[in-house]
C-alpha cells in the first residue's frame, strides 16, 4: 500500500464524499463515509475510526516516487477526538478548539469531511492508493503501520525556531513565508476569539434558562392582583426563553460556520508553514552540502559534488512543487474563507430576522393583552 | 450607522461632567418618535409604515429620553392611569366583627379634595364593606363615591405632575465633594406656587425626606417608598475624581433610582399631600439632613429586620376574625424572596451580557488584525467590514447589557425593597395593636384600682382614682381609633401596592421588549449590510 501508482485514480466522486454519521462506543468514535462510484450510480459506504484517519495521513507522508512529495502542503487532519466528561472539556477545548463544541460531534466530522474531500481533490493525493481503499475497502486499513511518515509534526524545539527563521535565497518564497507567519498568528488568534464569543454565548443561554425557571416559580393564585402578577411572570418567562432561544442559535451558527471557516483556515495556514519549514530545512542541508564540499579534499570531492548535485534537484523539485502548491493555496483558501462567510452572514441574518419576528409578536399579544 | 450615546434622562450635558455616559440608546433619528409616545399606550404603532427591515426609522424605545434641554419629562414620570377594574379584590366581606379588630370603615382610595389631586391608581375596591364601627372618625375630606364619579374622574387629567431628576454635578473637591442632582417639577395642582420649577438638592436631602415621612403620625400605615441606597465605594470613586465608565456608571445608577424613588412618592396620594414633599420639590434652600446614615440601604434593612425580631418575640398576636392580614404578611414574605432570586437571576444575564461585549470588542480586534494582513484585497476589505460589524455589535450587547439592568435588574431590586417597606407598615399595625392592648390592661387596673378604693372607703382617693379612669379610657378609645384607622389604611396600601406593582411590571416589560425589538432591530440592519461585503469577494 505504500506504493503509489502513477496511473491510480480514485474511484470514487471526490465531491461526494460524505461523512454521515458517528458512533461513539466508550472512547471510540466510528464515522460513517458515503461516496459516490465514479463510472457507475452506486454509492460506498465505509467505516473508520479515527486510527484509519491517522493511517492515511502517515500514508500520505510516506509515499514513495513521487518527486518533490515535501513540497507538498498536506490537508491538515484534526487531532483525535476523544469523548467529552466534564473533566476532559477544557483540555478538548484547548486541543480541537471549535471541533470540540457542537452537538453530536458535527463541526468534527465536518472538518474530517473537508479533509477528505481536500485530499482526493489533490491533484497528487488523489492518486495515492491508500486514499482509494480508505473510501472503498469495507476492511479498514487495521492497525496497519507502515513506513512511518517522513516527517512527523512539525515541533517548535529552539534548534527549529532558528531555523525557521534562515533567510530564503528566492524572494518568491521569503516573502510567502512572511505572509504565512503572519496568516497562521492572526488567524489562528481570531479562531480563539471567536470561540470565547460563542461560549459566552451559551453561557448567555443558560443564564436565560434559569431566569425564565425562576419566573415560573411567581405563579400565585391567591387573589386576583397575585393571578394578574403571575400573568406577567409567566410572559416575561416566555420571552426570556425566547431570548436564550435565540443565543443558542446565534452560537450554534457562529459555531457551524464561521467557527469551522476559520479554524480550516488556521489549520490550513499550519500546514502550509509545515511545508516551508520542509524547503528550508532541505535549503539549509544544501548549503550545510555546498560548503562541505568547498572544503571537501580533493579524493572526497567528486563524491561530494555528486551528492551535492542530488540535493539541489531534490531542492528544485521541492521548490518547484511548492510554488504549485502555493498557488493552488492561495486560490482555493480565498474561495474557502468567502463561502464560509456568505453562509455564516446568511444563517445569522435569518436567524436575526425570526427573532425580530418573534419579539414582535410577544409585544403585540402582550400589548393587546392589557389594553383594555 | 452611528449608534448616539444619549443619557436615559435627556440631557447631553450629562456627559461633560461624567465621563463616559452609559446610557440605554436610542439612535438620534428615534428620539423625535419617542418625545411624542409619553403614553405608553397600545396605540403607540407609529411605525410609520417603514418596512423594519429597510426603514430608518426603528420603533420608539425605552426609557425614553428628550433631547432637548428644555424638556426633562421622560415617559417614567408620567404614571399612566390604566383602565383600573374596580373589584373587590382582597376584601373579604367578612362578617363577624369584633369592634376592636375589623376595622374597615371604608376610607375610599380617591381622595378627592378640593385641589383635585391626581389619581395614580384609580380607585380600587370602594366597594368594600362599610361596617359601621362606633368611634370611628373618618377624614372629612374623604367621600364615598359612586363607581360612575370614580370613572369620571379617572378620564380626567392624568399628568398632574411630573418630576425628573437631571444634571448631576460634582459640587466641590476631594472627600468632602458630593453630588448636586437637579429635581425638576412640573404640575397643574394648585397647591403649589408655580406650574414648573427647579431645586437641586443632594443625595442626604433624599435620605431627609424619607425620614421625616416614616416619622409621621399621619402617614401611619403607609408603603413609603425607600430612599435609594448608600453606597461608599461608588462615592468614594466619584470624589475622589475617577472620571471613568464604572463611576459614570454609578452616577446614572444613583441619578435613575433618586428619580424614581421620586416618582413613587409623589403616585402616593397622601405622600403627595405632605408639606415635607412639597417642600422637597419646592423650596430653593433645605436644611441639611442630618443622621441618615442609620436610614440608608444596610442600615434601613437593619432597622426593619430588627423591628420585626422584636416583634416575633411577642407572644401577642391580633385576634383577627380574618386571617387577611396574616396570610397577606405571609405572601409579602415570600415573594420578597422570590425577587431577590429573581433579581440574582439578571444579575447574572447582566454580567454574561457585559462578557459578552468585551469578548465580541476582542474578536473584532482579531478580525481586523486579519484583515490587515490579508493580500488578497477583496477579503481583506470583507474582513475589515467584519470587524467594524462586530464593533456595531459590542455597541448593540452593551446598549441591551444596560436595559436588561435598568429595566429589569433595577425594577426587581426596588421591589424587593418595596416589599420590605410594605412589611414594615404590618409591622407597625402590629405595634399600634400592642400599644392598644397596654392601654387597655392599664385602664383595666385603673378599674381595679377604683373599685379596691371603693371598698377599702377611701374616699379622698377616688378622684384621683375616677381621673385616671377617664384619662385612660380616652387613651384607650383614642388608640382604638389609631389601630382601626392603621388597619384600613394598611389594607387600601397594600391593594393599592399589588395593583401599582402589576402595572409597573407590565409596563417595564413593555419597554423591556421593545429594547429587545430595536435592537434585535439594528442587528439584522448590521448583517444586511455585511451580506454584499462577503458576498464581493473574489
Amino acid at each position: 500500500m505504500d506504493d503509489s501508482s502513477a496511473e491510480t485514480v480514485l474511484s470514487v466522486s471526490a465531491n461526494s464524499i460524505r461523512i454521515t454519521d458517528v458512533t461513539q462506543d466508550g472512547d471510540v468514535l466510528t464515522f460513517a463515509i458515503t461516496s459516490q462510484k465514479l463510472n457507475s450510480s452506486a454509492g460506498v459506504c465505509v467505516f473508520r475510526t479515527y486510527e484509519d484517519f491517522d493511517w492515511l495521513q502517515q500514508s500520505f507522508f510516506s509515499q514513495e516516487n513521487v518527486p518533490g512529495l515535501q513540497g507538498i502542503i498536506f490537508p491538515p487532519l484534526p487531532s483525535k477526538a476523544f469523548p467529552l466528561q466534564s473533566s476532559t472539556q477544557a483540555k478538548a477545548l484547548k486541543q480541537l478548539g471549535f471541533l470540540a463544541l457542537g452537538q453530536n460531534w458535527q463541526s468534527y466530522c465536518k472538518a474530517l469531511e473537508f479533509y477528505l474531500q481536500q485530499a482526493a481533490t489533490h491533484p497528487s493525493l488523489c492518486k495515492c492508493k491508500a486514499l482509494d481503499g480508505f473510501l472503498t475497502n469495507s476492511e479498514s486499513p487495521g492497525k496497519q503501520r507502515g513506513k512511518k511518515g517522513i516527517f512527523n509534526r512539525l515541533s517548535q524545539a529552539v534548534e527549529e525556531m532558528r531555523k525557521e527563521s534562515h533567510k530564503d535565497v528566492d524572494n518568491f518564497f521569503q516573502n510567502e513565508r512572511n505572509k504565512n507567519t503572519n496568516l497562521a498568528a492572526s488567524s489562528k488568534l481570531a479562531t480563539e476569539k471567536l470561540l470565547d464569543v460563542v461560549m459566552t454565548e451559551q453561557k448567555l443561554a443558560l443564564a436565560c434558562g434559569h431566569f425564565s425557571t425562576s419566573l415560573h416559580l411567581c405563579v400565585n393564585q391567591d387573589d386576583a392582583a397575585a393571578v394578574a402578577f403571575s400573568k406577567v411572570c409567566l410572559k416575561l418567562s416566555d420571552i426570556i426563553e425566547a431570548v436564550k432561544r435565540n443565543f443558542e442559535k446565534v452560537a450554534s451558527n457562529n459555531l457551524s460556520t464561521l467557527g469551522l471557516g476559520l479554524d480550516l483556515e488556521s489549520r490550513y495556514q499550519e500546514a502550509e508553514k509545515e511545508m516551508l519549514f520542509r524547503r528550508t530545512c532541505k535549503l539549509i542541508e544544501l548549503e550545510t552540502v555546498k560548503k562541505s564540499t568547498e572544503k571537501a579534499k580533493p579524493h572526497k570531492r567528486e563524491v561530494m559534488e555528486a551528492f551535492q548535485k542530488a540535493v539541489e534537484k531534490e531542492f528544485s523539485l521541492i521548490s518547484s512543487v511548492a510554488k504549485q502548491e502555493i498557488e493552488r493555496f492561495q486560490a482555493s483558501r480565498v474561495n474557502v474563507l468567502r463561502s464560509f462567510l456568505i453562509g455564516w452572514c446568511e444563517q445569522q441574518l435569518d436567524t436575526a430576522k425570526e427573532c425580530a419576528q418573534l419579539y414582535s409578536q410577544h409585544l403585540e399579544a402582550f400589548k393587546n393583552m392589557y389594553s383594555k | 450607522m452611528f449608534l448616539s450615546r444619549l443619557s436615559p434622562r435627556g440631557t447631553q450635558a450629562m456627559s461633560g461632567s461624567c465621563g463616559r455616559n452609559p446610557p440605554p440608546f436610542p439612535d438620534n433619528e428615534d428620539l423625535e418618535a419617542e418625545l411624542d409616545a409619553r403614553v405608553l399606550d397600545s396605540d403607540e404603532e407609529e411605525n410609520e409604515g417603514e418596512d423594519i427591515f429597510t426603514g430608518a426609522r426603528s420603533k420608539p424605545t425605552t426609557p425614553t429620553s428628550a433631547p432637548d434641554e428644555g424638556d426633562i419629562f421622560s415617559e417614567e414620570g408620567s404614571y399612566i392611569r390604566s383602565n383600573v377594574h374596580h373589584t373587590t379584590n382582597g376584601l373579604h366581606s367578612d362578617e363577624e366583627l369584633d369592634l376592636f379588630t375589623e376595622a374597615t370603615v371604608e376610607l375610599t382610595l380617591t381622595n378627592t379634595t378640593s385641589q383635585g389631586r391626581r389619581e395614580i391608581i384609580g380607585p380600587t375596591a370602594s366597594a368594600c364593606n362599610t361596617t359601621h364601627v362606633p368611634n370611628s372618625v373618618l377624614k372629612p375630606s374623604i367621600v364615598t363615591k359612586t363607581m360612575e364619579e370614580l370613572e369620571e374622574e379617572e378620564s380626567g387629567d392624568q399628568f398632574e405632575l411630573n418630576v425628573a431628576v437631571t444634571n448631576p454635578e460634582k459640587i466641590g473637591d476631594g472627600m468632602t465633594a458630593y453630588m448636586s442632582y437637579k429635581v425638576s417639577t412640573q404640575t397643574t395642582l394648585p397647591m403649589f406656587a408655580n406650574k414648573t420649577f427647579t431645586v437641586r438638592r443632594r443625595f442626604s436631602d433624599f435620605l431627609g425626606l424619607y425620614e421625616k415621612m416614616s416619622a409621621k403620625n399621619s402617614l401611619l400605615g403607609c408603603i413609603i417608598p425607600p430612599a435609594p441606597q448608600k453606597s461608599v465605594v461608588g462615592m468614594t470613586k466619584v470624589k475622589v475624581g475617577k472620571e471613568d465608565s464604572s463611576s459614570a456608571e454609578f452616577v446614572e445608577k444613583r441619578r435613575a433610582a433618586l428619580e424614581r424613588y421620586l416618582q413613587r412618592v409623589v403616585a402616593h396620594p397622601s405622600l403627595l399631600q405632605d408639606p415635607d414633599v412639597r417642600e422637597f420639590l419646592e423650596r430653593d434652600e433645605l436644611p441639611r439632613a442630618v443622621n441618615t446614615q442609620t436610614l440608608s440601604g444596610p442600615g434601613l434593612l437593619k432597622m426593619i429586620n430588627r423591628a420585626s425580631d422584636a416583634v416575633n418575640k411577642m407572644t401577642i398576636k391580633i385576634n383577627e376574625s380574618d386571617n387577611w392580614f396574616e396570610s397577606k404578611l405571609q405572601e409579602v414574605e415570600n415573594e420578597e424572596q422570590l425577587l431577590r432570586r429573581l433579581h440574582a437571576a439578571v444579575d447574572s444575564l447582566v454580567n454574561h451580557r457585559k462578557e459578552l461585549c468585551s469578548s465580541t470588542a476582542v474578536f473584532s480586534k482579531s478580525v481586523a488584525m486579519l484583515g490587515s494582513v490579508e493580500e488578497n484585497s477583496a477579503l481583506s476589505r470583507a474582513l475589515s467590514q467584519l470587524a467594524e460589524v462586530e464593533d456595531k455589535m459590542e455597541q448593540l450587547h452593551q446598549q441591551q447589557a444596560f436595559s436588561d439592568f435598568f429595566i429589569l435588574a433595577e425594577l426587581l431590586a426596588d421591589y424587593v425593597r418595596l416589599l420590605g417597606a410594605v412589611r414594615c407598615c404590618f409591622e407597625q399595625r402590629m405595634k399600634v395593636w400592642q400599644r392598644l392592648q397596654e392601654a387597655q390592661i392599664t385602664l383595666q387596673k385603673k378599674r381595679e384600682a377604683e373599685a379596691k378604693l371603693l371598698w377599702a372607703n377611701k374616699p379622698e382617693k377616688l378622684q384621683q382614682a375616677k381621673d385616671d379612669i377617664n384619662e385612660w379610657e380616652s387613651k384607650v378609645s383614642q388608640y382604638e381609633r389609631d389601630f382601626e384607622r392603621v388597619t384600613c389604611t394598611v389594607r387600601k396600601e397594600v391593594l393599592r401596592f399589588e395593583k401599582e406593582k402589576a402595572r409597573d411590571f407590565k409596563q417595564h416589560i413593555v419597554k423591556y421588549l421593545e429594547s429587545l425589538l430595536h435592537t434585535q432591530h439594528r442587528l439584522v440592519k448590521c448583517w444586511e449590510a455585511f451580506l454584499p461585503e462577503a458576498k464581493a469577494i473574489a
